[in-house]
């Protein structure tokens, strides 16, 4: 009865450390509650699991292993840069999945055959969820780090498509057939083989700016497979535990789909709507400015705002950000961030990229909170942002991205656009922002013209 | 005094059923600010299923090793994912100071 209560808290405290996540006051309140509640219930369930006849050999191996995966979590959690946050999440998320098949794998081939077809199921969607969570994440860590992958081909989503095709029939045909007909230890690994490859071809196709999407997704899909560990062990506390991250996982790849005015489908299709005739390919009317001539029109406004986008972080001009709103500040001027939701590589990455170069929470604006009033920015500084401030999104129905919710720099009274060249987006469209007669275009790396910048405010 | 708990399946079902309803509910309305946070965060709740390793280990013997190889695997790699999933959590979330409200755009 008394583990019933100790899990009744750690259950109780997960929920509302959650709940706290999501108000920035008690967020990090929130973080202390979850994983004291986690913790709460690792005792418990070893204390319960464990009684005379357990050998003292296996209890110095389990705390010896937590104690090294704790130092292993520690370090590596200490050194990451925060540029990198989006590989780091994978790749613990990688290990959460290999967990999950790991368990499943040995529960069928230690303890024998499974009597009910409930287990056999849940053992099913645990491998196949974990095991596509593992090499999914694998994968995308893969990519955010730049490494040398295949290039994506045709021939990816077909194999994809007959490995998911292959794990059903093998579920149906478990379901269909009376148990003892198919041998269910082959029957598991085959279908978690399946999913580890599948998790491979789901995920090369899928790129760039869509990686929000697809980390939340997989993170959605850990959650699912400790549901089913949960199951397997009947434990609450991990079945409530995986729900929890099932459901924060689904609900933000939700919202960086609105953010992008695509579907799920659209997204993990891995590419773009190939439009067909390429809308105005005609040359563009572009208009250059100087890191000087920059220096010196903001130093005569009152309002700017900064649109950062990855290529800020690739630049890694953070840091130059913050000192030019201090720099701002003594020359009179207010500066603002305008966040899009889909910026950076994971939800929320250019919040955290921001707040490391320790610009104030206070000066970041939601995209939606800062389209309304964009006339009242005198000028408008896109710094590595494409996509999200082209005025194609909403004017021109020809466009891929047309739909798309983005920041309306357009509307501010000047535009000055940082680039490197005059490469396109990562979706390939023509920025129709640059035509615009508010819109001039700085030329050349972020990281140096802001420093220019800096330096020629500091003379005025 | 019993200290072990489980449930039954269609317990198992009720939790799932309304443990969903209530995790939609909690993390509706989360700002952008705190995307990444909630990320590595649930990311590390779901190392729970490192409870699962610790059954098994703790119900295996040296009789076979393959058994408990593979649930000190699981051990392993759970912990890795909760304990670092925590202390990133917990790093970036000390970056987020928060002084004043945040702001709700330019002034005309």
């Amino acid at each position: 009865m008394s583990m019933a209560l100790v899990y009744l808290a750690s259950a109780v405290g997960l929920v509302q450390g959650l709940k706290y996540m999501g108000d920035p006051a008690r967020a990090k309140l929130g973080n202390t509650v979850a994983a004291a509640s986690v913790v709460i219930a690792l005792i418990a369930v070893a204390i319960a699991h464990s009684g005379p006849g357990t050998s003292g050999f296996v209890i110095a191996l389990l705390l010896g292993l937590i104690l090294l995966g704790t130092v292993i979590g520690k370090l590596w959690s200490d050194r990451v840069a925060m540029t990198s946050m989006p590989q780091l999440v994978s790749i613990f998320n990688a290990l959460g999945g290999a967990c999950a098949v790991v368990l499943g794998l040995n529960a069928v081939y230690s303890e024998g055959p499974v009597d009910s077809k409930f287990l056999g199921i849940v053992l099913i969607l645990g491998g196949v969820f974990g095991g596509t969570a593992f090499t999914g994440s694998m994968v995308a860590y893969m990519k955010l780090d730049g490494r040398k992958l295949p290039r994506p081909v045709k021939a990816h989503k077909y194999i994809a498509q007959v490995l998911l095709l292959t794990m059903s029939v093998m579920t149906v045909a478990y379901l269909v057939l009376s148990t003892g007909t198919l041998p269910f230890p082959l029957l598991l690994l085959a279908i978690s083989v399946a999913a580890l490859l599948y998790g491979i071809f789901f995920t090369l196709p899928i790129g760039g700016a869509d990686m929000p999407v697809l980390i939340s997704l997989l993170n959605a899909l850990t959650g699912v497979a400790t549901l089913m560990a949960g199951l397997l062990f009947h434990d609450p506390v991990m079945l409530i535990g995986g729900i929890l991250v099932g459901a924060t996982g689904l609900l933000l790849t939700t919202q960086m789909c609105t953010a992008m005015n695509r579907s799920l489908g659209n997204v993990l299709a891995g590419s773009f709507r190939s439009s067909g005739a390429p809308t105005n390919e005609a040359e563009q009317d572009i208009r250059p400015i100087t890191a000087v001539e920059t220096a010196s029109l903001l130093a005569f406004c009152k309002q700017v705002a900064v649109v950062p986008g990855y290529g800020m972080a690739v630049a890694q001009a953070q840091r130059e950000c913050f000192v030019l709103q201090e720099q701002l500040r003594q020359n009179g001027v207010d500066l603002h961030f305008i966040i899009h939701p889909v910026a950076g590589r994971m939800p929320g990455h250019m919040n955290v990229l921001l707040a490391e170069a320790n610009i104030p929470y206070a000066s970041v604006i939601d995209m939606s909170a800062a389209n309304g009033k964009m006339e009242y920015y005198d000028a408008v500084l896109v710094i590595g942002a494409n996509d999200v401030v082209n005025p194609a999104a909403e004017n021109d129905p020809a466009s891929s991205i047309y739909g798309m919710p983005i920041i309306r720099a357009y509307k501010a009274k000047q535009v000055i656009v940082m680039k490197r060249g005059m490469a396109k987006g990562y979706s390939g469209v023509t920025n129709t922002l640059f035509d615009r007669a508010n819109c001039k275009i700085l030329f050349g790396d972020a990281k140096q013209s802001l420093e220019t910048i800096i330096n020629e405010l500091k003379r005025i | 005094m019993d200290f072990s708990y489980s449930i039954t399946p269609i317990d198992g079902l009720f939790v799932v059923a309304l443990s969903l309803l209530l995790g939609f509910e909690v993390i509706k309305n989360i700002p952008a600010v705190l995307h990444t946070p909630l990320m590595s965060g649930s990311n590390a709740i779901s190392g729970i299923i490192l409870i699962g390793g610790i059954i098994q280990l703790l119900n295996t013997t040296t009789e076979s090793p393959w058994t408990m190889a593979a649930a000190c695997l699981a051990v392993l790699l759970g912990t890795i994912n909760m304990a670092g999933g925590f202390f990133v959590t917990h790093r970036m979330l000390s970056m987020f100071v928060v002084k004043r409200k945040p702001a709700s755009g330019p002034r005309p």
